[in-house]
């Protein structure tokens, strides 16, 4: 027996070194945290060297999930291209269906009429809002309380519902075209979408009561994880977990304008601690405005049609176009060249969690083992947003 | 320097009052076998298709992003309509499947059917416990139009008169 | 002393009432699991929980789900130390069981009626750390290692304010057996009024919640969860069994909790005690019942915490136990004993 426990132990390391070069000292503790580990949100593997509960070192393994969309479009034609992309952030299929569209649209020359404008606008708050309520209740999970996330998932419910009676699909609306829209919004939908947002606005107070107010939670959060701004700037992180950091900016309001959201009167938040509460908090208050932001365009949806002139088989002009959008997990940016055929020559993808995720091994240097359970939560990626 | 909970705690009895409060509120559990949800009428639940409509021009078969719609067709004469026409040509299916465990219910091959013999219909309840037995027949995509529901009316300020 | 068993040998008493003890372990384990675990989680939640199992509300579903863990193989993990991998969950129940010989549920109703009843109690509730311990070790598992080794340092921390709520009661009753402090609480009165009796809860409320809070650790219930921390060490020191060993552990814990609800019934609650009624018959005939209500109560309270609460971190919950909880208890019991002495 003890000529097998050797041979194992040699396999079992040459496995778990695979990725960190450690020297030869074996004191430390190498914890393989994934690629099937309930806080990983799906395949993403840290290997973490452990000094007793302290993290030495932390190295994300990415790549479980890859399924080549970038080369995939090579192959696609535009409208099967929406298909996949809606694959990349699941939880927020329609915004990462905008940037894209819109890229086609700028090679094209083609601007999409505002009653389309506006209900591409609220279809990608509504996506944000459902990925923000399912972090403000998966958050509470990470930290060991059982409780929230099923608050999270029953409100969420009633977004997901509004998408899916907007576009047919609950996860994966497919609901853009280039020019427009598939469809216009159904009977009655602006005043169900009136009552959803208030049950978000009612559940987002839930959860503040529940979650954020709790001293435990405090404690478990607060000052964990701290991302100084000029390091997460660095590292390329964006959208909340920037914010969090205390820096100022929204591609909403700072990059190109598009969408509709020049017209709308919002306020970006941050939060100058840049710790894992600050992460939840500007969330917590982002999910508030997106459902205000929401509200705010329900009043003043224009009438008209929903789809430009478009001509029925979609060839796209030479060129190239960079279009980058503020989606719920941070920038997403889409790089497109066009030679003029019906797909794209080469998309390159830029996904917010790839580089949210990047920051790690800077970030858990140092805390404690709950602790990294903590900051991959308030980091809030999505293993496809990741891999691609 | 880690916080501590302070000893004085208003927020943990906040929370204690959120769980209580919803204990009594009862479920939204929606217990299925025995009840169940509508879909929305828009859902992509099924694709049916109506069998005469098609003319086998294969677009949908193209379109499919992952290539999970297999079409075989034939040609036939027909007699003319009239007396001293001439002879017509129908192509007629020999087999339409939608293979669902590959198909991504993106929709396109709806919307490019040039003829309207797919439809979409909100039916779910059709999975098997083999995934071999999900690649489904013309027959079985007949018997789903049954489920199609009418178009539902669009919302103030759409434009109608228009697909 | 027993009215109804003249002519049968203590020994027979003995056996019996042991066999009926290892039934209540299950049963309790049982009726906690599914009112709390299952239903009012559920309800805490939005949810239903299990429908359909038994009919009714699903009452069958946990034994269901222990007839499932006995057909179960039984996995051990190549490397682990096989003989203590399966005595572990052994332990456990056994000091839950230990623990579940000197609750009174009546006068004659107590396996044991020792005069060290608390000290007893709680020393061999510790036991099951042990037990965790082990399992943690023999599993050659990571995960495990660190959740028992978790475990370990925890619940040797809360054993100290466990011990020092339990002493305020001890002082006021005078005695450390629990039926004498049972007793104590059916004949005391509150400044003069005895329509009660003066359950300890009135002149002990810190020592109450103490013990709650110590009992919750000891338990590794939320927020003190972090041995079994599913979304940290996926299950801790019970990560690597299944099946029947499984069941074991599950007993154990909600045994466990069915314990430590009882002894919180028993030390701050009046116990089986109905004031007033103070025939022996009556009292073994209602006093199962009359504890077991209260069992419920302290139950409710426990996992009530446990479903809404996030949990601490290893180093914080520490600190809860060192800077806050003993102190605390300490002053409890410097002030229960300054006011013994005065009245």
């Amino acid at each position: 027996m003890s000529v097998d426990f050797a041979v194992d132990r040699q396999a079992w390391r040459h496995l778990a070194d695979a990725q960190v070069n450690v020297e030869l000292d074996t004191g430390d503790m190498i914890l393989n945290l994934g690629p099937q580990h309930p806080a990983t949100h799906g395949t993403l593997r840290l290997v973490v060297r452990l000094d007793g509960e302290r993290v030495i070192s932390a190295d994300p393994v990415i790549g479980y999930m890859h399924r080549g969309y970038e080369k995939l479009t090579e192959f696609r034609t535009y409208p099967q291209i929406t298909t996949l992309i809606n694959r990349i952030d699941w939880l927020s299929s329609f915004a990462n269906e905008v940037p894209f569209l819109r890229g086609a649209e700028l090679l094209m020359d083609i601007e999409a009429p505002p009653r389309a404008q506006y209900i591409r606008t609220i279809l990608t708050e509504l996506s944000r809002i459902a990925t923000f309520m399912l972090f403000l209740g998966e958050m509470g999970l990470q930290v060991g309380a059982l409780t929230p996330p099923f608050y999270g998932f029953r409100d969420r419910e009633h977004v997901l519902n509004l998408i899916e009676a907007a576009t047919g699909g609950r996860f994966h609306p497919n609901f853009n075209r280039i020019g427009g829209l598939k469809d216009d919004l159904p009977w009655g939908w602006i005043n169900e979408c009136r009552s959803g947002m208030k049950v978000v606005l009612d559940a987002c107070n839930t959860l503040e009561e529940l979650v954020a107010e709790n001293e435990i939670f405090e404690a478990r959060t607060r000052s964990i994880g701290i991302i100084p701004p000029d390091v997460g700037a660095g590292y390329g992180v964006s959208g909340s977990n920037l914010r969090a950091s205390g820096v100022d900016w929204d591609l909403r309001r700072d990059g190109k304008p598009y969408l509709v959201y020049p017209e709308l009167d919002f306020k970006v938040w941050t939060h100058p601690d840049g710790d894992s509460y600050a992460r939840y908090w500007v969330r917590l208050q982002e999910t508030r405005e997106a459902a205000r932001m929401v509200i705010q365009m329900l009043d003043r949806i224009p009438s008209g049609p929903i789809m430009a002139k478009v001509p029925r088989i979609i060839k796209v002009p030479e060129g190239e176009v960079f279009v980058e959008t503020e989606n719920p997990l941070g920038q997403m940016a889409y790089y497109v060249i066009s030679k003029g055929a019906t797909g794209p020559f080469r998309v390159k993808i830029r996904s917010a969690s790839f580089s949210n995720v990047s920051i790690l091994p800077w970030l858990l240097r140092g805390v404690y083992v709950p602790d990294v359970i903590t900051i991959l939560g308030s980091l809030y990626f999505i293993l496809g947003d990741i891999d691609r | 320097m880690p916080k501590l909970p302070k000893p004085k705690a208003p927020g943990l009895i906040g929370g204690l009052g959120v769980t209580f409060k919803t204990m009594l509120k009862g479920a939204v559990t929606v217990q299925y076998p025995h009840e169940r949800e509508d879909p929305p009428t828009r859902a992509r639940g099924v694709i049916a298709l109506k069998e005469e409509n098609c003319t086998v021009c294969m677009l949908c078969a193209r379109q499919c992003p992952d290539w999970c719609i297999y079409i075989e067709g034939h040609k036939e004469k027909r007699p003319p309509r009239r007396e001293g026409g001439r002879e017509r040509t129908v192509s007629l299916l020999d087999r339409f499947d939608i293979d669902y465990a590959l198909c991504m219910y993106c929709g396109i091959c709806v919307e490019v059917c040039p003829f309207d013999a797919l439809f979409w219909s909100p039916e779910y309840e059709y999975s098997e416990a083999n995934i071999a037995d999900l690649l489904h027949d013309k027959e079985k995509l007949g018997e789903w139009m049954e489920t199609v529901p009418e178009p539902e009316p669009l919302e103030v300020g759409a434009e109608t008169g228009k697909k | 002393m027993m009215q109804f068993a003249v002519d049968v040998g203590w020994g027979t008493i003995l056996a019996i009432k042991t066999v009926v003890v290892l039934a209540i372990i299950p049963l309790g384990a049982i009726i906690l699991g599914y009112t709390f675990l299952l239903k009012m989680m559920a309800h805490m939640q939005s949810r239903l929980g299990p429908m359909d199992p038994g009919g009714f509300h699903g009452w069958f579903q946990l034994f269901g789900d222990g007839i499932k863990f006995i057909q179960k193989e039984d996995v051990m993990p190549a490397q682990s130390d096989r003989r203590i991998f399966a005595m572990a969950p052994a332990v456990v129940v056994i000091s839950t069981f230990l623990v579940f010989l000197v609750i009174p549920a009546g006068p004659d109703l107590v396996v044991s009626n020792l005069d060290v009843g608390v000290f007893y109690a709680l020393a061999v509730s510790s036991l099951a750390v042990v037990g965790v311990l082990m399992a943690g070790w023999a599993s050659a598992n990571k995960f495990a290692l660190l959740g028992a080794l978790r475990a370990g340092a925890q619940l040797i921390a809360y054993e100290l304010p466990l011990l020092l709520a339990v002493v305020g009661v001890v002082v006021m009753a005078g005695t450390m057996s629990l039926q004498g402090i049972v007793e104590a609480q059916q004949n005391g009165s509150i400044f003069g009024w005895d329509g009660i009796g003066n359950p300890f809860i009135f002149g002990q409320i810190i020592g109450f919640v103490l013990f709650l809070v110590a009992a919750q650790a000891e338990l590794t219930q939320t927020p003190f969860d972090m041995p079994v921390a599913e979304s940290e060490l996926v299950a801790g020191y019970m990560v690597e069994y299944t099946g029947f060993r499984f069941l074991f552990f599950f007993i154990g814990e909600f045994g466990t909790a069915f314990a430590f609800a009882g002894l919180a019934a028993t030390l701050f609650l009046g116990g089986w005690a109905i004031p007033h009624v103070t025939d022996p018959g009556w009292s073994n005939v209602l006093g199962p019942i009359v504890l077991l209500t209260k069992v419920m109560l302290v139950a409710f309270l426990m996992f009530w915490v446990r479903f809404t609460y996030p949990r601490l971190r290893e180093d914080q919950l520490q600190a809860v136990a060192w800077k806050f909880l003993i102190p605390i208890g300490l002053a409890n019991i410097l002030i229960t004993g300054a006011l013994k002495v005065a009245f």
